[in-house]
């Protein structure tokens, strides 16, 4: 009997003494992942994750206090990028899947007040007092801030809509 | 020894027997003739006629735009009625804009259409730029504006000039009809385009299921200095690159341009356009339209004018049946359903199909079984099923990596699988996907950048502002002390 | 909006329950002729495996949610069940069936995630599987001369079925032609005298007269069913090629070199299961490579594994072992071995451009 139990025992405790050291020896050091997932946010700190910056956000998420998928702004990409990066599953149904949208001025209730473009963090709008102003859509990440200042509720985020260019096949059903 | 055969590949039926068989007749005007401006690849075409206004048959109505791009012009005389949206030929059926013309039934050609003589005397790029003005682009189906590539080929150089009288498509039938009633026109055109490439070799391609088309077109060639070959009858033989390595043993390297490679092809019904627009003065505003479809009660090969919308084409020309249970535009395996029969023929419209319940495809898609089936028929070597595989598990980076960008769409995996598996659509969605996401990720970099260039414009000015700031503070404390001193 | 429907709106005949039908029709000849050589009993072993593996799949599917009549209408659970009967010895008990069916339909496949998802051939794991937990009741096999002799009526073949062993006359059961030659070469006697012995003709091989399994019965009814298949476009040619090849050559080589310890390539062609498996079992598409050289590679490594556990291994028959250790190879088989995209190299990098000048 002894025969059998102690040359196991003697086995597992010799593997398990070398798998200690090896975890300290070839410990891997971990780079700044909060540092690596802010690089994949927009960058315009428009706060609609709840958090006051990227950075903040990005440092949050490597925590593990933010889901993947906290950027709405970003959509799917940004969510499977962090998800990727600090392997975790991503639930895609926490993604609003919110069609893009664009800020969009009423030209009709705009009185130049010049507030918008202010707050603007990619400088989308163009504008100067008591002038029209334009939001350039290439620039806009739809992040709202223009929205909440705007006296007059001019400008306002809507859905982009579909032309011959943009239109893609959907996902086939099966 | 062994005739050269297709890699891959499929065999559906033709059923060009439903119209080959009918010659092309012309078709009249319609009440109105929508024309929209994009009808090629590339921008959009920019009106230059007015409401109201009155234009000629072949004016020019709308101008291309850029380089990459083709005009547009009146296919009859009459008035401009309205430049409006009008559903466009597209799957979507989103709004396309364009120009309403109202016929006049005059038929008055705009004097300013001449023919020129002697072509082949032109310059090279003389005649690149007079097949753009022309508005031709290729008829194929691929609408590319032809001078472009014919521009483009020139400065290149290439050595053969491929005439692609396939139409592998089943129950399109206009090219063979065109081949069999207008060979020399053909042949013209194609001695035109090898002069504007500055060509060495001229081959004419054409199925051997179309032997009438054969024998009129090596009829017309004899001495001409043009090869035709008949290449078999297996689909997508009409695909370029499988033409052109069946006709000159090039193979096409993936990611590059025929032009690179010294190939130059065009349909045939293209350089019947050339032929018409540099002899005749006659500029792109008509084309030959397949009416077909078991759900139609008399099918046959139309020359109809641009513009004409696809409900008056049916009424007239046939009527229905029985209830289409598809219609498309184009062949029956890389064509598009049409939203509704609201739409224009176009430049690329090669036949208009009404198909009945039992031509189409109603089968529920099964469990993919491996049998393979796909692969043994993809013409460019790809392993479909894997693809799709990856593609429903969201992975599209490896179906990238599997050769999702070499894919040309033909459908013959799609045709072949016993399950129904929609494989083409699962690729254009992957590739739509990808195209989207490397669009966002382009805007992303560029508004992190313009929020970091804000930052830091903002972060200066605060600076210039207590710099400016203390200046003035400075400025007052010396200009106090100045005052105080003295005294 | 209603999203448009993409093309190709056309399509071929092709559908997977007319596959199914044709192989069960290849198939037929030999399970008809074998039911003639062994009587009532067999059938009976054959109408329930089909009967209960439709059964498992129907369990089963319902467990995971899945349209149960869909999947039963196509066929492949009946294919597989019929081929696992044919791999079964003929006289086998009921509950070998069942138990058979079971871990074919719900194990190997179902629960890897049903048809086209599994790694193993079903009708093989489930024989294996068989093969180790019960090797008496899997290796009793059963003469057919004796069965000529005294065919078992209705009743008496239902008592075989449904009473299992204890009920088996004597004078049924004999060796399978492996069997024998295994056995006595391992006493040292020279196969030669070994078939002389058991007065072996190959075409009895051909026909039929040596026992062993449903479907070992007869090689010439089976290669027909096959070539069928072949013509009808069902298979591909190259597994069941390299499946012959990689059995046959290494089998007659070696009889070429010592001729009396080792049998020869027909003798081991026309023996056991590997007809059954060149045109059945190995052009399973589920679990063989998808291109035609990784086709014939699994089908010749099939083959050789055969011959090496018929000759070298513990067992007298190898096909079953051989062609699952191959299934654990066809994803790496997969990933070598692939078709060459057109326009690029082996490698994936796109041709270099030459400016073609053609002749």
């Amino acid at each position: 009997m002894l025969v059998s139990i102690l040359p196991l025992a003697g086995l597992g405790t010799l593997l398990g003494f070398l798998l200690g050291v090896a975890s300290r020896v070839l410990y891997v050091e971990r780079s700044n992942v909060a540092r690596e997932i802010e690089e994949l946010l927009p960058g315009t700190q428009c706060g609609q994750c709840g958090s006051p910056s990227c950075g903040a956000a990005a440092e949050a998420a490597a925590a593990g206090e933010l889901p993947p998928a906290f950027c709405p702004p970003g959509g799917r990409a940004v969510a499977e990028a962090v998800a990727g990066k600090l392997g975790l599953p991503l639930d895609l149904a926490s993604l609003v899947d919110e069609q893009p949208r664009l800020a969009e001025i009423n030209e009709d209730i705009c009185i130049g007040c010049t507030r918008c473009y202010k707050v603007c963090p990619t400088d989308a709008i163009a504008g100067a007092a008591k002038q029209m102003h334009v939001v350039f859509a290439d620039a806009c990440t739809a992040c709202g801030k223009c929205e909440e200042v705007c006296p007059t509720g001019c400008i306002r985020l809507v859905p982009v809509t579909e032309t011959l260019q943009s239109w893609a096949w959907n996902q086939p059903s099966l | 020894m062994f005739s050269p055969r297709l890699r891959g590949g499929v065999h559906p039926p033709g059923h060009k027997e439903l119209s080959n068989a009918s010659p092309i007749r012309r078709f009249p005007l319609a009440e109105r003739l929508y024309l929209p401006l994009q009808q090629h690849l590339g921008a959009p075409a920019t009106p230059i006629v007015k409401v109201g206004e009155r234009v000629r048959k072949g004016q020019l109505v709308a101008s291309s735009q850029g380089t990459v791009s083709a005009p547009v012009h009146a296919p009859t005389s009459g008035v401009v009625r309205a430049l409006a949206e009008h559903t466009a030929p597209h799957p979507s059926g989103l709004p396309v804009l364009a120009i309403t013309l109202e016929p006049d039934g005059r038929e008055e050609w705009d004097p300013s259409l001449a023919p020129v003589s002697d072509p082949l005397a032109l310059p090279p790029e003389e005649l690149c730029l007079r097949v753009g003005s022309a508005g031709i682009v290729g008829l194929g189906g691929a609408t590319f504006p032809a001078a472009v590539k014919l521009g483009s080929s020139l400065k290149r150089g290439v050595d053969t000039l491929i005439l692609n009288g396939g139409e592998c498509e089943p129950y399109l039938t206009c090219d063979d009809r065109l081949m069999q009633e207008e060979p020399e026109s053909i042949i013209r055109g194609a001695l035109l385009m090898q002069h504007a490439v500055q060509a060495r070799r001229v081959i004419v391609g054409i199925e051997d299921n179309k032997p009438h088309a054969l024998a009129a077109i090596r009829k017309a060639a004899e001495g001409q200095g043009v090869e035709v070959r008949s290449v078999p009858s297996r689909y997508p033989m009409g695909s370029q690159k499988q033409l052109v390595q069946l006709l000159t043993g090039i193979e096409l390297p993936a990611m590059s341009r025929a032009a690179d490679s010294g190939v130059l092809m065009h349909n045939v019904a293209t350089a019947r356009a050339v032929y018409q627009a540099l002899c005749q003065g006659r500029p792109l505003i008509s084309r030959v339209v397949t009416l077909s479809g078991q759900a139609l009660t008399h099918q046959g090969n139309w020359e109809v004018p641009l513009g004409t919308p696809a409900s008056y084409l049916i009424n007239y020309a046939s009527g229905f049946d029985c209830a289409p249970a598809r219609l498309i535009m184009g062949g029956p395996m890389m064509g598009i359903q049409l939203p509704d029969l609201n739409v224009p023929v176009i430049k690329g419209t090669s036949g208009i199909l009404a198909l009945t319940r039992k031509e189409i495809n109603t089968d529920e898609p099964g469990p993919c079984v491996r049998c393979a089936g796909c692969v043994r028929a993809c013409p460019m070597g790809l392993q479909p099923l894997e693809m799709a595989a990856n593609i429903r598990n969201g992975d599209f980076e490896k179906a990238r990596s599997l050769g999702l960008d070499d894919c040309v769409g033909c459908g013959a995996c799609s045709y072949i699988c016993p399950a129904s598996l929609p494989l083409v659509h699962l690729f254009n969605y992957a590739k739509g996907e990808l195209a989207s996401r490397q669009r966002e990720a382009r805007k992303m970099e560029k508004t992190r950048a313009l929020a970091q260039r804000r930052e830091e414009r903002l972060v200066r000015q605060a600076r210039e502002r207590e710099e400016l700031m203390a200046a003035r503070r400075a400025a007052a404390a010396r200009k106090a002390a100045g005052e105080e001193g003295p005294s | 909006m209603n999203q448009p429907i993409h093309g190709p709106h056309a399509h071929s005949s092709a559908q997977l329950g007319a596959l199914m039908l044709q192989v069960m029709l290849a198939l037929a000849p030999a399970t008809l002729y074998s039911f003639w050589l062994y009587g009532w009993p067999a059938f009976n072993l054959w109408l329930l495996c089909l009967v209960s593996a439709l059964f498992w799949e129907a369990l089963f599917l319902a467990l995971f949610h899945k349209p149960v009549g869909a999947h039963l209408k196509d066929g492949s659970a009946t294919v597989t069940a019929w081929i696992m009967a044919l791999c079964l010895p003929p006289w086998a008990p009921w509950w070998l069936a069942v138990v058979g069916t079971f871990l074919a339909i719900a194990i190997i496949k179902q629960i890897f995630g049903g048809l086209g998802q599994n790694v193993f051939n079903p009708a093989m794991a489930a024989r294996v599987m068989l093969l180790i937990a019960f090797p008496v009741e899997m290796t009793t096999w059963i003469a057919p001369e004796a069965v000529a002799i005294s065919p078992p009526d209705i009743t008496s073949g239902l008592a075989i079925t449904f009473q299992g062993l204890s009920a088996l006359p004597d004078g049924y059961s004999g060796a399978t032609l492996l069997d024998a030659v295994k056995n006595q070469s391992a006493q040292g006697d020279p196969v030669s005298a070994t078939l002389s012995h058991l007065d072996y003709r190959p075409t009895d091989a051909i026909i039929g007269l040596r026992g062993g399994s449903l479907g070992e019965s007869t090689s010439a009814l089976l290669l027909l069913g096959g070539l069928y298949l072949l013509w009808r476009r069902v298979i591909t040619w190259q597994a069941p090629l390299g499946l012959l090849l990689g059995a046959a050559v290494p089998a007659a080589g070696l009889s070429l070199a010592a001729p009396e310890s080792y049998p020869g390539g027909v003798f081991h062609l026309l023996a056991g299961g590997l007809m059954l498996a060149a045109f059945f079992i190995v052009t399973d598409p589920v679990t063989a490579p998808i291109t035609a050289r990784g086709r014939f590679v699994f089908g010749l490594g099939c083959g050789l594994l055969t011959w090496l556990i018929r000759t070298f291994g513990n067992y007298p028959e190898g096909v079953a072992f051989a062609v699952m250790l191959m299934n654990s190879t066809v994803p790496l088989i997969d990933r070598y071995i692939k078709p060459r995209i057109y326009g690029r190299t082996r490698k994936g990098d796109p041709l270099p451009i030459t400016e073609g000048r053609t002749s």
